[in-house]
C-alpha cells in the first residue's frame, strides 16, 4: 500500500551545465522528471572544470564531475545539449515555450574522439579554457574528461584548407562542414537558470596592473597553471619568462568589495588564495608567499580549520591591508604596494609574481537572459518563489562556493518540481 | 535467463592496426562463440549488426570489444541484454603504442619462444570479458512490500518548517516532530532577523509567525510538538518510527551499542561474543532489541533532520580574560538577543540602561579565530545586535564591534555596508585583551585596532559572539535502531555537525534516506537554512522515489542490483555488519546479518569483507571477478624460456579507471604485463581474488583506488580505507605460503593524477621482476 501518489509529470529546463546546473538537472531527473540541460560551451562542467582542486579538501573537481557524468549516462531522462543557448522563454509557470539555438560543432555523433583531426589541423587558436595561456589546434577536445567526449571544430578554421584536412583525416565521417545552426522548440513546466559566473575583467582595475605589468595573473589563471592538464602541465611558472617563482603575492578583493567594480564580496576568493598558496608551497618548499587582505573570509569550521593550517606555515605571510598599486619592477618582478590597515604604514613588497584574487561577476551582467527575470544592480537573478516557474541557482543567483551552490541547486530542483506539481 | 552469446570486435580507432584481429577472434571461436568484426562498430551499421543478431539469432549476451565503457554508453545500450565492454582501445591499443611495444615481425613469429605482449593483453581481456558474462545476470530490483511516501521532519524550527512546506508543496505528506511545546525553535527568541532577500541591507521583523501560519495552511502537514524520536527502525521507504514525549523512558527507546570500556573484563581482556552480548542486554535493559519493530510505530519513507542548534554556553572560567562568568554584564549573544527581545537593552547587574555595548567576535589571546561554532553567522549577528543598541538609544547609544575578520561573505556584504553607515556603530579589527569592572560599568581593552594600537572602551555591556552548537554534537537525535549505533557516524570529523565530507554532494552522509539541513549541518543564517531545507527535502523525496523503483541512490544512482546473501553458509562473523559504511546491515543475537537493501548504496564492501564469500550482486560477485582472474593466461617456463610476468590490478571504477582512460588519451603507457579489472570500490575487493591470482601463478597484485584519511575521496566513504586494512592483514597469509608480502600492494591515486599512474604501475612491475616469478607458477 502506498500512502500517497507520486507528484505530477512534466519537463524542466536547466540553463547552464556547470556544477550548479548539473546538480539541479540530476537531482530532478533522479526524482523522475524529464530534464533538458542546455550548455553554451561544447562541454559540461563550467567553471569547476577549469579548477585544479577544490578547497578545503584539495581534491580534483573531475572526481565529482565524473560521477555526475556517469549519472547522466545512466539516466535517459536527461537530454543534454551543448553549444546551445536559450533564446526565448515565453509563457507562465507550468507552461513555457522555449527556443534553444544550437551552434554548429561541425562534428557529429560519429566522432570516436580518436584525435586524427587534431593531428592534421595546422591552425592554432588561443585556448579560452586556459585563458589564452596555451594554443590549441583548431580541431580540439575541450579537455580530457570532456563530456560529451567529442571533438569540436573552431569556427576560425571553417572554410579553410584546415577544415578540409580535418574532414579527410576522419575515418568515421564525423566531420560535417555544412553543419548549420539550428533552433529547437521545447515545452517545459519550469526553467532554472544556472548560468554561473565569469571572472571579473581584471584589466578594468587600473591600479592592479593586469595586462600591463608582466607576471601579474588572475586567480583563475593560477588554477590553470597548477592543473596537471593546464598550459604548463601543472608547473607553476611565471608566464613572462617561465621562471619558477620564489616569492608570490596574492592581492585579495581585486575588484570585489569595491564600489568602483564589484560592490559585493565574491565569497570564494579568500579560500581560493589560501588553497593556491598551498599549491605553490607544495611545488616550491622555499617559496615565500604574501597574502594582502581586508578580512579573511573562511566561514565555518572546515574553512576556518583550513585557514589556520595555512596560517601555521611560516612561509605564508598575511598582511592586513588593501593593495593600492601593482607595478613592474626590475627583472620581470612585480612591486605590490599596500597600506597596512592596522599600523597605517605604507609598504612595498617586491615579488616574482602577483596573483589577483579577482572576483566573480554573474554571466547575466553582460548578457541578459530571455524570460521575465528580476536582476540585482549587479546582474544576479532575484528569485521570486511566490511566483515560481523561473528560478536561478548557484552563482547566477549570488556569489557562492561549490558546496553552497550545490545545496542551492539541489533545492532548486524541488522548486522546479513544485511548479510542475502545482500545474 | 537463457544466455545466447555474441562477440563483437571493433577494429577502428587504431585497434585493428595494433592487434592481430584474426588471432583475437580465434580466442572467442575457441570457446565456441560467434564473432563479428567491424571497422566502426559504434556507427549505425555496426550497431545494426548487433541488433540484427539480437533479433534474428536471439543473442542476448554481448561481449563488445571496442572502446572504454565510459564512452559510447548510449550506443551500446541494449535493454534486456547482458553487455560486457572489453576495453581494447583505451585499455590496450592507445596505452601500448606499437612504437614502444613492437609487434612481432613475421620472422619473429616463426620462433614460438617469442611473444607479443600487447596481443596477449588483448586476448586476455577478451577472455576475461567472456568469463564475466557467463557469471552475471540481469538484475531484478529489490521491491519493498509496502512503501511509505510520508516524510518525517525532525525539528520544528525555521529549517524544519521550510523543509515540511517544500515537501508538502510537491505533494508529499509530512510530519514534523518538535521537542518543545511550540514550533519556531531558536527564532522564537529573536527580536529581529537577518536580511532574507535582496538587497540584504537591513534587519527584518521576525518571520517565524508567518511561517507557522503558512504551515497551518497545508492539510498534508501534521505537527507533533513536545515530541521526540525514540527510535527510527527499518529502511528508507519503510521506516518504523516510535515517537515519545521528551524524557520518557519506553520499551522502544533505542538500544545503544556497548561502549568500548564494557567490552573487556576487569583485567582488560576482551570478552567473547557471548559475554559481550550479555553485557549489551544488561546495558540496554528494558529496551527492545533493534530488530523488534514497534507494532504501534508510524511509517515513514524518508527523513529530514533539522534539529538545529543550541547557543554555545561557555564555562565560567573559559574566557576569564573577557570576564565571562565573573562579571554579570558580560553575556553571550544568545543571552543578549533574549534580553533585546524582552525590551530595552539593560545591564543584568543593575537593570540600568546599556547604552554602550561592546561586541567581541574572537576570544583573542594571540589567536584570530572567532568563537567556536561561529561560521559567518556570528559576524552577521553582531551587526544585527549593534543595530538594537541604536534602536533603543538613538541619541546616546554606541555599539562597538571588535572583530579579527568581519565575515559577511557574498551579498551579505550589503548588510555590513549598511551598518557601517550608522555613526553610532564602531566597527574595528582588534584583539580584545581584557574586560574588567570599572565602577558600575566595564572597561574593554583591545590592541592592534583600527582606532589605535591600544584602546580602552567604556562599556555597559559586553557581548561575546559565541557560536551555534549542532544538536547532534552530544545527542544522536535521530536514534536510529541500527546495529552500528543510533547516531550519524564519524561526525567528530565535523565537530558534531551532521555534514557531508563531499564538496560535490553536500547531502551525502553515511546514512541513506536521512538528510540533514540547517544549523545541524553547519552554522547557517536563516536564509541559508531555508535554502538548505529545500535541498534536504528534495533528497528525501528522491530517496523514496528511488526506493519505489528498486533503484540505488547516490552515487550508484539507478543501480538495480543489490547484495544477495547465501545465509546457509554464514558463520556469523559480523564483518559485513561492522564494515558497511552505510550501516545497511543489522545482525541478530547470533550475528546473522539482516540486510536492509534500501539503506544500501551498492558499493560491495560487504562482499569484500565476507570471508565465506556468500554475498554478491546480480552483475558483480565473487565468481564474476574470480572467473576473470582465472581466465588470465599465465605463461610459465613451459611456454617460453623467459615468460613475461603477470600482474593483476584491481582498480576503482570511479576514479582510477577514468584516470587510466585519460592516460591512454594522453598517449602515456605502462607495462603490458598487467591485467586490470575495474571494481565498484576497493572496499568490495575480496582477498580471495588475490589468493586466486597468486595461486594460479600470477606474480603480483595491486589495488589502485582513492585517497583515504580525513579528506577521503572514496565515494563510498570507507572503501579504500577498509581495503588498506585488509591488505595489511593479507601479508601474514602470504608469508604462510612462503610468498613475499610485497607481491601485494595498494596505491592511492586521484582521478586527475593520470600522469602518475604509469610510474606507479611500472615501479610495481619492476619490483616484482626483481623478486622473481611466483614460485607457484606452472603448478
Amino acid at each position: 500500500m502506498t500512502e500517497n501518489k507520486a507528484p505530477a509529470s512534466g519537463s524542466i529546463l536547466v540553463v547552464g551545465g556547470g556544477i550548479s546546473g548539473l546538480t539541479t538537472a540530476l537531482e530532478a531527473a533522479e526524482v523522475g522528471y524529464e530534464v533538458f540541460l542546455v550548455e553554451k560551451n561544447p562541454y559540461l562542467g563550467g567553471r569547476v572544470a577549469q579548477l585544479n582542486q577544490y578547497f578545503p579538501k584539495l581534491c580534483p573537481p573531475t572526481c565529482g564531475l565524473e560521477i555526475n557524468f556517469r549519472r547522466i549516462k545512466d539516466n535517459p531522462l536527461i537530454k543534454v545539449m551543448t553549444m546551445a543557448e536559450v533564446t526565448k522563454v515565453d509563457g507562465t509557470p507550468g507552461n513555457y515555450d522555449v527556443q534553444v539555438k544550437i551552434s554548429p560543432r561541425y562534428v557529429n555523433e560519429n566522432c570516436t574522439a580518436c584525435g586524427e583531426c587534431a593531428k592534421v589541423c595546422q591552425t592554432e587558436i588561443d585556448s579560452t579554457f586556459d585563458f589564452g595561456m596555451k594554443k590549441i589546434k583548431g580541431a580540439y577536445l575541450p579537455f580530457e574528461m570532456a563530456f560529451p567526449a567529442r571533438y569540436v571544430l573552431a569556427p576560425e578554421i571553417i572554410g579553410t584548407e584546415d577544415a578540409t584536412r580535418c574532414k579527410e583525416a576522419c575515418a568515421y565521417d564525423a566531420i560535417d562542414l555544412d553543419m548549420q545552426a539550428k533552433t529547437l522548440d521545447l515545452k517545459v513546466g519550469a526553467v532554472v537558470f544556472a548560468t554561473g559566473w565569469q571572472p571579473y575583467d581584471a584589466t578594468k582595475i587600473d591600479n592592479l596592473g593586469f595586462g600591463q605589468v608582466p607576471n601579474v595573473i588572475t586567480n583563475m589563471m593560477m588554477e590553470r597553471l597548477a592543473a596537471p592538464n593546464g598550459p604548463t602541465q601543472g608547473q607553476i611558472l611565471r608566464p613572462a619568462d617561465q621562471k619558477a617563482p620564489e616569492t608570490v603575492a596574492f592581492v585579495q578583493c581585486a575588484g570585489s568589495r569595491d564600489e568602483n567594480h564589484l560592490p559585493y564580496c565574491s565569497y570564494i576568493c579568500c579560500m581560493a588564495s589560501l588553497k593556491q598558496a598551498l599549491y605553490i608551497r607544495e611545488q616550491y618548499p622555499e617559496a615565500t608567499i604574501y597574502i594582502f587582505y581586508i578580512d579573511i573570509r573562511s566561514p565555518g569550521q572546515r574553512y576556518e580549520k583550513f585557514y589556520q593550517k595555512v596560517k601555521d606555515d611560516d612561509k605564508i605571510i598575511f598582511v592586513k591591508g588593501k593593495v593600492a598599486a601593482v607595478e613592474a619592477a626590475a627583472g620581470g618582478a612585480v612591486s605590490v604596494t599596500a597600506e597596512n590597515a592596522v599600523t597605517g604604514e605604507k609598504s612595498s613588497q617586491t615579488v616574482d609574481m602577483a596573483v589577483l584574487a579577482t572576483g566573480m561577476q554573474p554571466t547575466a551582467a553582460d548578457a541578459k537572459l530571455p524570460g521575465v527575470i528580476n536582476y540585482t544592480e549587479d546582474g544576479f537573478i532575484i528569485n521570486d518563489f511566490s511566483k515560481g516557474g523561473i528560478f536561478a541557482t548557484g552563482c547566477a543567483n549570488k556569489p557562492a562556493d561549490v558546496v553552497s551552490s550545490n545545496q542551492n541547486a539541489t533545492g532548486m530542483a524541488l522548486k522546479a518540481i513544485q511548479t510542475l506539481a502545482a500545474k | 535467463m537463457d544466455k545466447k552469446y555474441g562477440v563483437y570486435i571493433c577494429t577502428g580507432c587504431g585497434i585493428g592496426d595494433a592487434l592481430d584481429i584474426e588471432a583475437l577472434s580465434g580466442v572467442a571461436e575457441e570457446e565456441g562463440l560467434p564473432v563479428q568484426t567491424h571497422s566502426f562498430l559504434c556507427s549505425q551499421a555496426g550497431v545494426d549488426i548487433i541488433k540484427k543478431d539480437a533479433e534474428e539469432k536471439g543473442i542476448n549476451t554481448m561481449v563488445i570489444a571496442a572502446c572504454s565503457r565510459r564512452v559510447n554508453f548510449d550506443t551500446f545500450r541494449f535493454p534486456g541484454s547482458i553487455i560486457e565492454r572489453v576495453n581494447l582501445r583505451e585499455g590496450v591499443a592507445w596505452c601500448h603504442p606499437r612504437d614502444q611495444f613492437p609487434a612481432l615481425t613475421d620472422e619473429e613469429k616463426e620462433d614460438e619462444d617469442n611473444f607479443d605482449r600487447v596481443q596477449m593483453m588483448a586476448e586476455d581481456y577478451l577472455r576475461m570479458g567472456m568469463a564475466r558474462v557467463e557469471k552475471v545476470d540481469l538484475p531484478e530490483p529489490y521491491q519493498l512490500e509496502t512503501l511509505s511516501r510520508k516524510i518525517l521532519v525532525i525539528g520544528g524550527g525555521i529549517t524544519g518548517m521550510s523543509a515540511a512546506i517544500d515537501a508538502a508543496k510537491a505533494g508529499y505528506d509530512v510530519t514534523i516532530v518538535e521537542k518543545e511545546p511550540q514550533l519556531g525553535g531558536q527564532a522564537n527568541n529573536w527580536r529581529k532577523q537577518l536580511p532574507l532577500s535582496y538587497p540584504y541591507d537591513t534587519v527584518v521583523a521576525p518571520t517565524i509567525g508567518d511561517k507557522i501560519k503558512e504551515l497551518d495552511s497545508y492539510s498534508n502537514i501534521t505537527v507533533s510538538t513536545n515530541t521526540v524520536v525514540a527510535r527510527l527502525a527499518g529502511e528508507p521507504g519503510n521506516f518504523t518510527v516510535t515517537l515519545k514525549k521528551p524524557g520518557e523512558k519506553i520499551e522502544f527507546d533505542v538500544p545503544y551499542p556497548l561502549p568500548e570500556e564494557m567490552k573487556v573484563d576487569e583485567s582488560g581482556k576482551e570478552l567473547n561474543a557471548e559475554q559481550q552480548h550479555e553485557k549489551y542486554l544488561e546495558y540496554n535493559e528494558g529496551r527492545a532489541d533493534i530488530l523488534t519493530f514497534d507494532p504501534e510505530g508510524q511509517k515513514f519513507g524518508a527523513v529530514v533532520l533539522a534539529a538545529g542548534y543550541q547557543p554555545y554556553e561557555p564555562e565560567d572560567d573559559e574566557f576569564a580574560h573577557l570576564g565571562f562568568g565573573q562579571l554579570p554584564d558580560v553575556v553571550t549573544n544568545a543571552t543578549f538577543e533574549a534580553m533585546a527581545k524582552d525590551g530595552k537593552i539593560t545591564r543584568p547587574s543593575d537593570g540600568k540602561s546599556a547604552e554602550s555595548v561592546v561586541f567581541i567576535q574572537s576570544p583573542g589571546q594571540d589567536n584570530d579565530t572567532d568563537f567556536e561554532y561561529a561560521g559567518a553567522v556570528t559576524s552577521m549577528v553582531a551587526l544585527k545586535q549593534a543595530t538594537y543598541v541604536r534602536e533603543d538609544y538613538p541619541d546616546t547609544g554606541k555599539a562597538y564591534v571588535f572583530y579579527q575578520h568581519m565575515r559577511t561573505p557574498g551579498l551579505q556584504e550589503n548588510f555590513y555596508k549598511s551598518v557601517q553607515q550608522d555613526p553610532g556603530i564602531f566597527l574595528t579589527k582588534g584583539e580584545v585583551t581584557e574586560v574588567s569592572q570599572n565602577g558600575s560599568g566595564l572597561i574593554v581593552e583591545a590592541q592592534n585596532t583600527l582606532l589605535g594600537e591600544k584602546v580602552k572602551v567604556k562599556a555597559d555591556l559586553v557581548v561575546l559572539g559565541t557560536g551555534m552548537v549542532p544538536a547532534t554534537k552530544d545527542d544522536p537525535v535521530v536514534n536510529m535502531a541500527y546495529r552500528q549505533g543510533p547516531s550519524f557516524r564519524d561526525i567528530d570529523l565535523f565537530k558534531g555537525y551532521c555534514d557531508s565530507n563531499f564538496i560535490c554532494f553536500p547531502y551525502e552522509t553515511q546514512r541513506t534516506g536521512i538528510y540533514a539541513a540547517g544549523a545541524v549541518r553547519r552554522s547557517m543564517t536563516t536564509e541559508e537554512s531555508i535554502e538548505d531545507a529545500s535541498g534536504a527535502a528534495l533528497k528525501a523525496i528522491q530517496c523514496l522515489e528511488s526506493v519505489n523503483r528498486g533503484m540505488s541512490v547516490h552515487p550508484r544512482s539507478g543501480d538495480l542490483t543489490y547484495p544477495d546473501f547465501f545465509f546457509q553458509r554464514c558463520t556469523q562473523c559480523k564483518r559485513c555488519t561492522e564494515e558497511c559504511p552505510f550501516g545497511a546491515l543489522d545482525d541478530d543475537e547470533k550475528g546473522t546479518p539482516k540486510p536492509n537493501p534500501a539503506r544500501c548504496r551498492r558499493c560491495g564492501t560487504c562482499m569484500g569483507a565476507c570471508p565465506e564469500r556468500i554475498i554478491g550482486f546480480a552483475d558483480y560477485n565473487i565468481d564474476s571477478i574470480g572467473s576473470q582472474v582465472k581466465s588470465v593466461a599465465v605463461p610459465s617456463e613451459d611456454d617460453y624460456s623467459e615468460p613475461p610476468m603477470r600482474i593483476l590490478g584491481l582498480v576503482c571504477e570511479n576514479d582510477a579507471y577514468p584516470a587510466l582512460d585519460m592516460l591512454a588519451l594522453k598517449g602515456l603507457s605502462y607495462s603490458a604485463d598487467v591485467r586490470l579489472i575495474p571494481v565498484r570500490c576497493l572496499g568490495s575487493v575480496n582477498v580471495i581474488w588475490i589468493k586466486d591470482a597468486l595461486s594460479q601463478g600470477m606474480d603480483g597484485v595491486f589495488l589502485l583506488g582513492c585517497k583515504h584519511g580525513d579528506d577521503y575521496q572514496c565515494h563510498f566513504v570507507k572503501g579504500s580505507e577498509l581495503a588498506s586494512i585488509r591488505m595489511k592483514k593479507i601479508g601474514d597469509a602470504l608469508a604462510s605460503l612462503a610468498l613475499e608480502e610485497e607481491r601485494v600492494a595498494q596505491f592511492e591515486v586521484a582521478i586527475d593524477e593520470y600522469d602518475k599512474i604509469p610510474k606507479i604501475i611500472n615501479d610495481f612491475v619492476e619490483s616484482i621482476e626483481e623478486m622473481g616469478p611466483n614460485p607457484f607458477k606452472g603448478f
